[in-house]
């Protein structure tokens, strides 16, 4: 059985069964601590880690499976399933819920509270250290904001308040979502997407196997803005979950907000 | 003279309600305003909003209204039974599942006309059971029973597809497909909607003098030279059409097709082939109706159209059967 370092508190046998956690769990786990990760993990469109995920055994966020997984502590997240969280709880299994992270803080905050769960503050602080360093050099100084949209299927955006909107300030970038009175982000409806007149355009990338509620990205409205504003697809595996992966998100949106300024002048 | 006055009376209605549905919308813009540059067009966004957004979504309420108000009074003619709805006899469940099918497939993405051509082979079968199992002269019983088991099935059916889709969204789209909505469409809908449509209307509008003629009787019709088989063939095929196209493009809307040759019965004096025409105007300004509707009531959510339509045709349905039954059919 694998040993987890020198200190006799640290958790062995750590399951995590929300996609965020399992992979700041990945980051900041030990060799061996970590037993199994949720198959959202292993989905490359949705998981950053898709490949890391491979090393672990799969789980399907089921009481039943995880309780016979023996595990020394469990990290969900604040949606998981209550019901499956509340058995494991029962059945005496530590669990250690975190919260879906809403901002660049947020982000900072879940690191250090993964690595105190894991007992790995070290490697949870060098991970900060590297994070702070990396979001000071993205972070650069703008004089003007472009206004963006950021538009998914169902016509969905994110707003200021949430991780994808910050994000979008981090980069330099305004979100048209917040004049629109969503700063939590909601649905926005293509006229009003419309008459919003954003300067750049940011759309997910559609899932395979077809969907209502992705054609209104093939709408012609959405059409003619992606041809004439500059923009991008985004990948939902940078912007879904608070791990450092967002910084490589914030580097993408710089780059657009660089292409916004040359076509500009 | 009172038909020409009730037919311009509806027609006026259909013009009324379709303006304002051009003018309502979740972006306030003034009426005058929106109009002008729908008519105008400046290429600007307000333009692309009216051209794009309203302009298609309240043609569909026309073409799908009438639709479903067409074919409603062509099956209650036919089978000279008043609960004859296309919703509730389950075709447009099988056509629906036909789409559903043509969309999770690639088949829809394959060609323009994948989409409604799969539709309409859904609603063909979905006919030809109902009618194969009510027989010609359907009691209201096996009508609605048959209704009943096709609904059942293909809405079975719908859910499997969507949620074996690898979609992470299909399966919230059950809904949709379930109750119908006019959300977010635009004129690539109304141009693979629009053919099968006509087509169908063409086909249904030929029936007029049969079903005036099958009033009397399916002898006496036989007497007066109807081709009651050809008349049977021309209805199956002028309601899939009719049926398929819309339920394509804007999923399966119930109680249409009951309520409005209901009500607009006694003004053609209970004549089959007249209340085609008057059905389909009447449809159309149903639909348009109960769309302006979930715009108004809950404008930040897409309230599905067939939550009003059966808010309003449920209710009635129970007094119909209530009714049939005190009758002893």
């Amino acid at each position: 059985m694998a040993v987890a370092g020198e200190d006799p508190a640290r958790p062995a046998r750590v399951v995590s069964l929300n996609l965020c956690t399992d992979q700041l769990a990945m980051m900041l786990a030990g060799d061996g601590q970590l037993l199994s990760v949720s198959h959202l993990a292993y989905d490359p469109r949705s998981s950053a880690m898709a490949e890391d995920a491979r090393g672990y055994h799969k789980n399907h966020e089921l009481a039943e499976e995880i309780y016979l997984l023996d595990p020394g502590l469990v990290l969900a997240g604040r949606y998981s399933d209550r019901a499956t969280v509340s058995m494991l709880k029962r059945l005496g299994i530590p669990v250690a819920v975190f919260d879906p992270a809403y901002s660049l803080d947020d982000v900072r905050a879940r690191i250090t509270e993964m690595g105190a769960a894991l007992r790995q503050q070290e490697r949870a602080a060098a991970m900060l250290r590297d994070f702070d360093t990396r979001l000071a050099d993205l972070q650069a100084e703008v004089t003007r904001r472009p206004r963006t949209a950021i538009y998914h299927a169902n016509g969905y955006t994110t707003g200021d308040r949430t991780l994808s909107g910050q994000i979008l300030l981090a980069a330099g970038l305004a979100n048209v979502a917040s004049e629109a009175g969503l700063s939590s982000g909601g649905v926005m409806p293509l006229e009003v997407l419309a008459l919003a007149a954003p300067e750049a355009l940011v759309t997910g990338t559609p899932y395979p196997g077809a969907s209502r509620s992705e054609e209104i990205l093939d709408h012609p409205v959405v059409e003619t803005l992606r041809h004439t504003l500059p923009g991008t697809r985004i990948a939902d595996h940078d912007w879904l979950c608070g791990t450092p992966y967002v910084l490589r998100a914030i580097e993408d949106i710089a780059a657009l907000r660089r292409r916004i300024e040359q076509e500009g002048q | 003279m009172r038909g020409r006055v009730f037919f311009s009376g509806l027609i006026l209605a259909v013009l009324v309600l379709f303006t304002v549905s051009l003018v309502i919308g979740p972006a306030q813009i003034g009426p005058m305003e929106s109009l002008r540059s729908l008519i105008a067009g400046d290429g600007g966004p307000l333009t692309l909003v009216m051209r794009e957004i309203r302009l298609p979504r309240a043609l569909l309420a026309l073409l799908v209204g009438g639709s479903l108000g067409l074919a409603g009074a062509a099956m209650q003619g036919y089978l000279r039974n008043p609960l004859a709805d296309p919703g509730l006899i389950g075709v447009s469940g099988s056509a629906a599942l036909g789409a559903v099918l043509a969309i999770q497939t690639g088949f829809a993405a394959g060609f323009a006309l994948g989409l409604p051509l799969a539709a309409l082979a859904g609603a063909l079968a979905g006919v030809f059971v109902v009618l194969a199992l009510a027989g010609p002269r359907g009691t209201s019983l096996t009508l609605i029973l048959a209704g009943i088991a096709i609904s059942s099935l293909t809405g079975a059916l719908i859910s499997l597809v969507l949620n074996l889709s690898p979609n992470p969204f299909a399966a919230n789209e059950i809904v949709f497909w379930m109750m119908g909505s006019l959300a977010d469409r635009s004129m690539t809908h109304v141009w693979i909607a629009l053919p099968f449509a006509l087509l169908g209307a063409v086909l249904l509008a030929s029936l007029r003098r049969g079903l005036d003629a099958l009033t009397l009787g399916e002898d006496s019709a036989a007497a007066m030279g109807i081709g009651l088989s050809r008349l049977r063939l021309t209805l199956v095929f002028g309601t899939a059409c009719v049926i398929g196209a819309s339920t394509a493009v804007a999923g399966s809307i119930g109680f249409v097709g009951l309520v409005v040759p209901h009500i607009l019965r006694r003004w053609v004096d209970a004549r089959p082939g007249r209340l085609l025409g008057a059905s389909a105007l009447g449809g159309a300004a149903m639909v348009l109706a109960a769309d302006i509707a979930v715009r108004i009531v809950v404008p930040s959510k897409d309230l599905k159209l067939g939550v009003l339509t059966a808010l309003v045709g449920a209710p009635l349905f129970l007094h119909m059967i209530y009714r049939t039954r005190r009758e002893g059919l």
